[in-house]
């Protein structure tokens, strides 16, 4: 472990991320067949996406909106001219044997994005947004010596955005892709899942003597299939590197692919094996004129993104720092967030319970906020009993839970089950007589001065009440009477 | 004889009822079997289907529905136009089973103007070659002269409307596969202007350069077919979205003052005297009846060839990829992935294929991409402002349409003398525009080709002088001497 830390502290880790992300349009980039996931096999498909002879590809106007608009929201300049490539290569998903992708012209170049690691931010720079078409799916055979192929993910559209070698490290990796992920978020052209495939991150990765200029041979990292799985590649690789380079050797260019079994990467194919994809302009499409109002049209229809919101709820909501990044992270949160704080008073309540039971709830059942029942409505009524006394903190959990599985408004939930706080001193006392006889070493105890006693004695009131009794009442009532 | 019928003259005589679809389909049919052994022009004859379809639409027409503008005419497409359930080969042996799932664009348009398909043509494989010797089948027969080839790639059309086994044809021209042939055949082709006419379900070749057009028996049965399948198609990206005009109102017999370039380039060596002799006395017609002609000069002609054979075997690799034995076609039995694609690709394709898959692959390689193919592109830009320039003065261009007439099969065995063939249609295809080949004349049995070649969009223009060329040429039409059961020489 001593050689690992001091190795690492010897050199310096540079990393360029190229991540794909899935364009949520109703049809294909090229065709009008539709892009729903997880259809039976070859069920989305025509002689487009097929390939088949004498189709041609018509390009969807929508993908091209929703390419700008995310590389808009990642700072992008869109430059007026844009033309679509094919990348030659023969695989039995990709039908025509090219995928039509863009070279040299792509929809947008020269964005960033900032990035918060260890209190400091960081910008990235983002080289290019180019658009391209999703391969089909292959299906190796369970049994036998077969594959089968699916064609329904063929022609999907596609953006793939191209970091600058500006990352460091890789839980720099890992908070450029969440920030990534909220900002594709934001703007809703995606669904941005990596388990679903919406998203796909390869990673470009060399390491240099620290201080030095000039950057290390890289190797190209594919098939890390999760944000861990990237941040493992990342290390693994970096620590492969300088282990390579110890021991007097030579980091070569190749591509390497993760394997996250094992947890190690290996070597695909070297710089000589690579392909020449002898891109060359689609002779079948026409270039992409982008027209400087429509650019300014989509700018215009992009929402607040995650960095602005972050500031505004510290400076105008009063949010902590912490809060306010774990908010703004996902939009689902945040638009959820700032409906619930616009109808109650605290948004520091609101954010504890967002962070809190309803992120804990979420994770338990693997579930998006945007995919429950619950509204900002429900979370406002909540706070709102409880502040009125109507139910104790208590009861207000057990609402909860059951406000989440049914999405009945608490006060609903609260009127059904009687759950409405006790706060009658009658029926408390009567109550606390119970206790007092019941529990005479605890009310010995308390009287020779043990003052945490009461707080069982409290407690006995609790549960004989089911949970109703105001504990602030009790305890003054069992006061009183001892 | 119906079958000898030009479409305006069956056209007529189905509007007068003189005649029926089914007659002119069971003609067409009849030709087919009596000259078909001699001049192979097809590759799959699609009789039942054609009786049926013609059958319809004379009961139809009997009940006085509206028709199509072509309704009731029998027709064949080139065998690189997707047909519904109509194999469609490329004359190729990768694609010998491919049923396409859908019609091509022209092939829909011609089916809703009413007309007949016969069947499908012959070609030169995937459209790559001037003699159809390069199909895998067989090669098709010049009807003039049955031991020479009927130029191609498109030559199965050329012959097919020359022997009159169909009253008009589709070819497609990515460098003269049209107007070659039509030379050959002494038939009038066209090759619309680039985007004129979709090409959606036509299979690519070279996609830059393809176009579709038609082979018929004289002018104004181009400018009618012309109508049927010129037309925006929201299928085609490069299709054009430009307001087709009615070509026959174009025919109205008046050249006077049209001005005429002749491009010297095109008269240069290698162009045989028969070819210029008979040219320049076409050109004689024309200025007799009130056209102005002046030598010019178009001083890239000579990259034409060079410049064409690195942008369409570029275009061309990659666009023949596809053809893997993954989803369709010929698939050859192999133990891995990568050798069925080479023993597929090997077996699947012919030389002439394979030929230019390898000149593309390599021009398009990384280190050579900037000195083969960009290079090419930019040369492509300097023929096309040759033209540009040219078209500020003329209205359109008069040239040789092939350098030679039909040559003997067999008899060209270089590679380049074959590419020589389309040195003067070429040009076309680069700058995208439209040019027609029509008939001047004969060298012994042989016709020889003139081709007029147009600005962008201005077919009007080249249809106007060809059928005033062809209203006062002299020359008769007539029909090949066929079907007196000669069989043609392997």
């Amino acid at each position: 472990m001593a050689k690992g830390v001091s190795l690492m502290s010897k050199y310096e880790t540079v990393i360029g991320l190229e991540v794909h992300v899935e364009l949520a349009t109703n049809t294909k980039i090229f065709c009008s067949c539709p892009t729903e996931f997880g259809k039976a096999p070859n069920t989305h498909v025509c002689p487009v996406c097929l390939g088949f002879p004498g189709s041609l590809p018509v390009l969807n106007k929508r993908a091209v909106e929703f390419a700008i608009k995310a590389a808009l929201a990642l700072n992008c300049e869109i430059p007026s001219f844009a033309k679509f490539d094919r990348k030659n290569y023969f695989y039995p998903d990709l039908p025509k044997a090219y995928q039509i992708s863009q070279f040299d012209l792509p929809v947008a170049v020269n964005g960033h994005l900032e990035i918060e690691v260890g209190g400091q931010t960081k910008r990235i720079g983002i080289t290019r947004v180019h658009m391209e078409e999703d391969a089909g799916k292959l299906v190796h055979a369970e049994f036998g010596d077969y594959s089968l192929t699916d064609y329904n993910r063929t022609g999907v559209p596609l953006i793939e955005i191209v970091s600058e070698p500006d990352i460091r490290s890789a839980e720099e990796a890992k908070a450029y892709l969440e920030k990534l992920k909220s900002i594709i978020q934001y703007t809703g052209v995606s669904d941005v899942k990596m388990e679903e495939g919406s998203l796909r991150c390869d990673a470009n990765v060399s390491i240099m003597l620290k201080g030095s200029t000039e950057f290390g041979t890289r190797s190209e990292i594919k098939n890390m299939n999760s944000f861990k799985a990237v941040q493992r590649g990342i290390e693994y690789e970096v620590k492969r590197q300088a282990e390579v380079i110890e021991s007097g050797g030579k980091v070569v260019q190749e591509t390497r692919r993760w394997d996250e079994n094992k947890g190690v990467t290996y070597s695909m194919r070297s710089k000589e094996e690579a392909h020449d994809y002898r891109y060359f302009p689609d002779p079948d499409l026409v270039p992409v004129i982008v027209d400087r109002s429509w650019v300014d049209e989509i700018k215009a229809g992009l929402p607040e993104m995650p960095d602005s919101r972050r500031m505004r709820y510290i400076s105008e909501m009063g949010l902590p720092e912490y809060d306010a990044g774990v908010i703004t992270a996902s939009k689902a949160m945040a638009d959820f967030f700032e409906a619930a704080a616009a109808g109650y008073h605290d948004a520091k309540a609101v954010s504890n319970w967002l962070m809190g039971d309803i992120s804990g709830y979420l994770n338990g059942k693997g579930k998006e906020l945007q995919d429950t029942d619950l509204t900002p409505a429900h979370l406002v009524e909540l706070l709102k009993l409880q502040d009125d006394g109507t139910i104790s903190g208590k009861i207000a959990k057990t609402v909860f839970e059951e406000m989440f599985a049914s999405g009945k408004m608490p006060g609903e939930i609260v009127k059904e089950r009687g759950l409405v706080q006790i706060s009658d001193e009658g029926a408390i006392a009567a109550i606390v007589d119970d206790v007092i006889a019941n529990n005479p070493q605890s009310v010995e105890d308390y009287r020779n001065g043990k003052e945490k006693a009461i707080g069982f004695l409290v407690g006995q009131v609790m549960k004989l009440s089911k949970g109703k009794a105001n504990p602030g009442l009790a305890n003054k009532l069992l006061k009183e009477k001892l | 004889m119906l079958a000898k019928l030009t479409v305006s003259e069956a056209l007529a005589k189905l509007q007068k009822k003189e005649v029926s679809s089914r007659e002119l389909t069971e003609a067409a049919l009849s030709r087919i079997a009596d000259v078909e052994q001699e001049v192979k022009a097809f590759v799959t004859v699609t009789k039942e289907e054609a009786l049926t379809a013609a059958s319809i639409l004379d009961d139809r027409r009997l009940k006085g529905e509206t028709l199509g503008l072509l309704a009731g005419i029998p027709m064949a497409l080139k065998d690189n136009m997707c047909t519904k359930g109509v194999r469609t080969t490329c004359s190729s042996k990768i694609l010998h089973n491919f049923v396409p799932p859908y019609d091509a664009t022209v092939a829909e348009l011609l089916k809703s103007a009413g007309t007949v398909l016969l069947g499908k043509t012959n070609l030169d494989e995937f459209a790559m070659g001037s003699s159809t010797e390069n199909s895998a089948y067989f090669t098709t027969r010049n009807p003039w002269d049955t031991r020479c080839v009927p130029g191609g790639s498109s030559g199965g059309s050329a012959a097919a409307v020359a022997a009159d086994e169909a009253f008009f044809s589709l070819g497609s021209d990515t460098g003269g596969s049209i107007r070659q042939p039509a030379a050959f055949c002494g038939v009038v082709g066209m090759k619309p202007t680039y985007g004129r006419v979709s090409r959606y379900g036509l299979i690519a070749f070279a996609s830059s350069l393809d176009q579709i057009g038609p082979f018929t028996k004289d002018v104004r049965d181009c400018a009618l077919v012309l109508n049927a399948i010129a037309a925006h198609d929201s299928c085609d990206s490069t299709s054009a979205n430009v307001e087709a005009p009615d070509y026959t109102s174009f025919l109205d017999g008046n050249v006077k003052g049209m001005k005429i370039g002749v491009p010297r380039e095109y008269f240069a060596e290698g162009i045989e005297g028969e070819v210029k002799d008979a040219v320049r006395k076409a050109l004689d017609v024309l200025v007799s009846l009130g056209a102005e002609a002046e030598e010019i000069s178009l001083p890239h002609t000579d990259y034409g060839i060079p410049v064409y054979y690195l942008i369409a075997p570029a275009e061309a690799s990659s666009n023949l990829a596809r053809y893997d034995g993954v989803q369709y076609g010929f698939r050859a039995e192999a133990d891995n992935l990568l050798d069925m694609y080479k023993k597929t690709r090997s077996q699947g394709f012919g030389a002439e294929v394979k030929r230019r898959i390898m000149l593309g692959t390599y021009a398009l390689s990384s280190g050579y991409y900037d000195a083969y193919y960009l290079k090419a592109l930019k040369v492509r830009t300097l023929i096309k402002k040759d033209f540009d320039r040219a078209f500020e003065k003329y209205d359109v261009i008069l040239t040789p349409t092939a350098p030679t007439v039909a040559f003997q099969a067999g008899t060209v065995e270089n590679p380049l003398t074959m590419y020589l063939n389309d040195i003067c249609t070429i040009p076309a295809n680069l700058a995208g525009l439209p040019a027609l080949s029509i008939p001047c004349g004969f060298a012994g049995k042989l016709p020889i080709g003139l081709q007029l070649i147009g600005k962008h969009f201005d077919e009007g223009s080249i249809l106007r002088v060809a059928y005033v060329y062809e209203q006062n040429s002299g020359i008769e039409r007539r029909s090949p001497e066929l079907g007196k059961g000669g069989v043609a020489n392997e």
